[in-house]
């Protein structure tokens, strides 16, 4: 009882929080609706027993993106009207494609209720453990069979990193502290250092 | 009782109201990011709700993957946009013809 009540709970916000999303005439708080969003997903996730993705949904989404969404929003100084200009010229043909969209959907799973196509059987190669928890599951899981992936993860996250700081890094011509990597290489001792021998009492002149 | 159906309606929805997003918002670049956002999600329900239903933890995994993905391209796409706007000034879609396409 108190699952489907919380199903209920988690499922209206999360959509409810959807529409504010997109409806919200301030992309800031479209940003905090998403983070609402999340939220509630990540609720709907541990519903099933999934509380390994439901707290990497937080993490991830809420303390990085939701972040950087909001860092970007309030740097730029946009005319956020002047960008809502079509919204009621695009509301018609939208709703009628949402509308489309959603019905096909529906329909599909109204179809796979009244009997779902047998296209094969499961192998359960990757079923949970029943003594360990999510989380140890998934780390059996994705270190033993999907450990190529899991690298290959990384390395996306590694190039989308270093992409982000190479087109955002602003290259600024005789900065203090510059460094010329070249020529700190080419320099030798033989050039940058002299011998003198100077008289006593006398200066050097360099 | 609650079963994968709920969870499929759910997160139809989500995705309607994603690409519902893109339609509306088809000026502002950043709300049309968060619709992607929001897009995504509900792909990660479904696979988080499928790996209950068929009790397998693939799907799980797989989620983990997706929110990668998602995040990497967050990264990227407010990269552009941030230099985008440098040089123009502006995001609004309709002014991206540099590349004449």
């Amino acid at each position: 009882m108190i699952q489907t009540l919380a199903f209920y709970l988690f499922a209206a916000l999360v959509i409810a929080s959807a529409v504010m999303v997109i409806m919200a005439r301030n992309p800031v708080h479209s940003v905090l609706w998403l983070i609402l969003a999340f939220f509630n997903a990540a609720g709907l996730m541990v519903l099933v027993g999934a509380e390994f993705i439901a707290a990497l949904l937080l993490i991830v989404y809420v303390g990085a993106v939701a972040v950087l969404f909001l860092f970007v929003v309030m740097m730029l100084d946009i005319d956020f009207a002047e960008l809502r200009a079509g919204f009621v010229k695009n509301f018609p043909l939208g709703i009628a494609i949402a509308l489309v969209l959603a019905a096909e959907l529906i329909f599909g799973i109204g179809a796979y209720q009244a009997g779902q196509l047998e296209l094969g059987v499961a192998s359960g190669v990757a079923a949970p453990a029943l003594d360990a928890s999510n989380t140890a599951s998934i780390g059996a899981v994705l270190y033993r069979d999907y450990v190529f992936l899991f690298e290959a993860a990384g390395i996306i996250l590694l190039v989308a990193m270093v992409g982000a700081i190479v087109l955002t890094h602003r290259r600024t011509e005789n900065a203090r502290g510059q460094q010329d990597i070249s020529r700190q290489v080419r320099r030798n001792p033989d050039e940058a250092t002299v011998m003198k021998q100077p008289e006593v009492g006398r200066g050097v002149d360099l | 009782m609650i079963g994968i159906e709920h969870y499929i309606v759910v997160s139809a929805i989500l995705f309607v109201l994603g690409v519902l997003g893109i339609f509306l918002n088809r000026k502002n670049i950043i709300v049309i990011l968060m619709a992607i956002e929001l897009i995504l999600l509900s792909v990660n329900l479904q696979l988080v709700a499928f790996s209950a239903f068929l009790g397998d933890l693939v799907g799980q995994v797989f989620a983990m993957f997706v929110l990668t993905v998602a995040a990497g391209e967050a990264a990227v796409g407010l990269a552009i946009l941030v230099i985008y706007f440098r040089g123009r000034g502006t995001i609004a879609v309709d002014d991206v013809d540099r590349l004449k396409g």
